[in-house]
């Protein structure tokens, strides 16, 4: 088989700060597929965002290697959009159309005229082309976040990097963007590395599940969810799966009720 | 144990409201009247608050009736305009303009030099953090006997000390504001590739706008005051002198409507500079942006 599009391999990624040195990740390793929606779930400072900046370029594993399309990650690049968790990632100096535009512009793939023509695709994709003049500022959390995708996409990345994109929504707008989603990539066909703390999320959105353990974030399983989408929810396998995940992030937590039950 | 009386919800019974008859909202929406309207405009508001000041003015200078110590604001009016039309008002306005945009070009270009070494490398950081806290709080008049000293009496020695106040508080600005661009913005101007200058233009610069505009603004201010008072302490240069020294010439003339003349100049400069420069400047970028109400 051909070698897969991004190789994670045995990546451990540490912050040193004055005073500590903190291991957000232990020796790491998954690979993504083209067309894959893969997950990247675990409880909150498992060291998931950490483990997409050091995809994206703005962390260098302390050990082991981040390989994209067979070549060593050195240095962020286009070929990575990522897409933020934080609402504050729009240019506030760039209109809506500006703001998609401008990655494509300083990649220097597509003319000026070329450029302007797919943000403007790329604006209606996330159903947002009355708002194309108008700054972030006045945007609510979800229209910027749609606008991030939208940035990130009209670059035709390799690989489209989203970090919780959708966490800080509330719940009817979160679903509403994540069927968003399924769609544009049922239409367009990218490929994402999705990361999420939510168990429902994951199954919804993604293909394929990697469950990481609690702090330093090492691998627990890798699992398939491909053929879950919003209408399987309620039904008894979506459920069981979601059990299952749910039993192994909390199994330390949960150890000695769970003994209890079973002895 | 005492019985403790809990707060419970009360019950009470449930209704929808089927329908909302629409002309029972009252005010919807309506135009603002011709009051209201011409009062939303800052520059009407203002100008009353400048005329209230010259009516106060003209009425209390009236009533002292001592034209020498405190004259009534039409008599400076009157020598403003006979000062800027037949006198020398306009062409030591110009020389302290002219000395002035020097200084604050030099100043400027300078705080962009250390800036940039100072986001560039950790030790041009230590040495900008060290000069600014060393000079900045040393009022720039204290350096204009040396300057006088060092480059004689004549334009570089204005210019050096305007430099001097224009340098520290740029610099001290555009610096913070640098450093105070958010993570997010950073790691987005670099996911699309830009490095080295394109970055900095591209990214820094502009989310460091608000910062750096008020460093430009502060530093205006400084250069404006610290010029006028080299030029009243030292005076003339050697072929004209500027405002500083037109107030300067005129108290010892004992002309106070001149020396108010030149004060008002000062003034209607600074406004000018502030209200309708920086304004226009603000409203199009930092405004519009949403980066600052
Ligand atoms: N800039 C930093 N300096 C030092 N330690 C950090 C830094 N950022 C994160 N960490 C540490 O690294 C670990 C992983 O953080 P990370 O942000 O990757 O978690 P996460 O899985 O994304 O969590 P969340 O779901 O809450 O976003 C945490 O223990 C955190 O304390
Ligand atoms: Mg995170």
């Amino acid at each position: 088989m051909a070698e897969p599009l991004l190789q994670v391999d045995g990546v451990t990624l540490q912050y040193k700060t004055t005073e500590h040195l903190v291991t957000a990740t232990w020796r790491v390793s998954f690979a993504v597929e083209r067309g894959d929606r893969f997950v990247l779930l675990g409880p909150s400072g498992c060291g998931k965002s950490t483990l997409l900046k050091g995809v994206a370029g703005f962390m260098q594993p302390v050990e082991g290697r981040i390989a994209l399309n067979g070549r060593e990650v050195k240095a962020p690049g286009p070929d990575r959009m990522m897409v933020f968790q934080e609402f504050d990632q729009l240019l506030p100096w760039k209109t809506v159309h500006q703001n998609v535009m401008f990655p494509m512009l300083c990649a220097g793939k597509w003319s000026r005229a070329q450029a302007a023509e797919r943000a403007r695709d790329f604006i209606a994709k996330v159903n947002l082309s009355k708002f194309i003049d108008v700054y972030p500022h006045m945007l609510s959390g979800g229209m910027k976040q749609r606008v991030a995708i939208a940035r990130a996409m009209a670059m035709e990345p390799d690989i489209l990097l989203m970090d919780e994109p959708y966490a800080a929504l509330d719940a009817l707008t979160r679903r509403k963007m994540q069927e968003e989603l399924l769609e544009l990539w049922d239409d367009v066909r990218f490929t994402v590395l999705f990361v999420t703390h939510s168990i429902e999320e994951a199954i919804v959105v993604g293909s394929r599940i990697l469950v990481l353990s609690p702090h330093p974030g090492r691998v627990k399983a890798e699992l398939n969810c491909h053929q879950f989408d919003h209408t399987a929810q309620g039904g008894a396998e979506f459920q069981a799966l979601q059990r299952r995940i749910h039993d192994m992030l909390f199994a330390e937590a949960v150890e000695p009720v769970e003994a209890d039950a079973h002895g | 144990m005492g019985k403790v009386d809990k707060i419970q919800p009360q019950v009470r019974p449930e209704y929808e409201v089927t329908d909302v008859a629409a002309a029972q909202f009252g005010e919807v929406q309506r135009p603002l009247s011709a009051f209201e309207r011409i009062w939303n405009v800052t520059g009407v508001r203002r100008f009353v608050v400048v005329a209230s000041l010259a009516i106060a003015w003209e009425l209390y200078a009236r009533y002292l009736d001592n034209a020498l110590m405190f004259p009534p604001f039409s008599e400076v009016v009157e020598a403003f305009y006979l000062a800027f039309a037949k006198g020398p008002l306009f062409g030591r306005m110009l020389t302290t303009l002219q000395v002035l945009l020097i200084g604050y070009g030099c100043g400027l270009a300078l705080a962009a030099v250390f800036t940039t070494l100072a986001v560039s490398t950790r030790f041009g950081n230590d040495l900008l953090s060290t000069l600014t806290a060393m000079f900045n709080p040393l009022p720039a008049i204290a350096l204009l006997p040396l300057a006088l000293l060092w480059f004689g009496l004549g334009i570089p020695s204005l210019v050096f000390v305007i430099v001097h106040s224009v340098l520290w508080a740029v610099a001290l600005n555009t610096h913070t504001g640098f450093k105070s661009v958010s993570d997010t913005l950073r790691m987005a101007g670099q996911n699309y590739g830009l490095t080295g200058v394109r970055y900095v233009m591209a990214i820094l610069i502009p989310a460091a706008f608000p910062s750096i505009l008020a460093g430009l603004k502060i530093g205006w201010a400084f250069a404006w005051r610290t010029l006028i008072a080299a030029e009243l302490v030292f005076g003339v240069s050697a072929r004209s002198g500027g405002l500083g020294w037109y107030i300067f010439e005129n108290r010892n003339l004992l002309e106070t409507a001149n020396v108010f003349a030149g004060l008002l100049t000062v003034i209607v400069i600074g406004l000018f500079v502030e209200g309708v420069i920086f304004r226009a400047i603000e409203a199009r970028t930092v405004r519009r942006w949403g980066m600052q109400r």
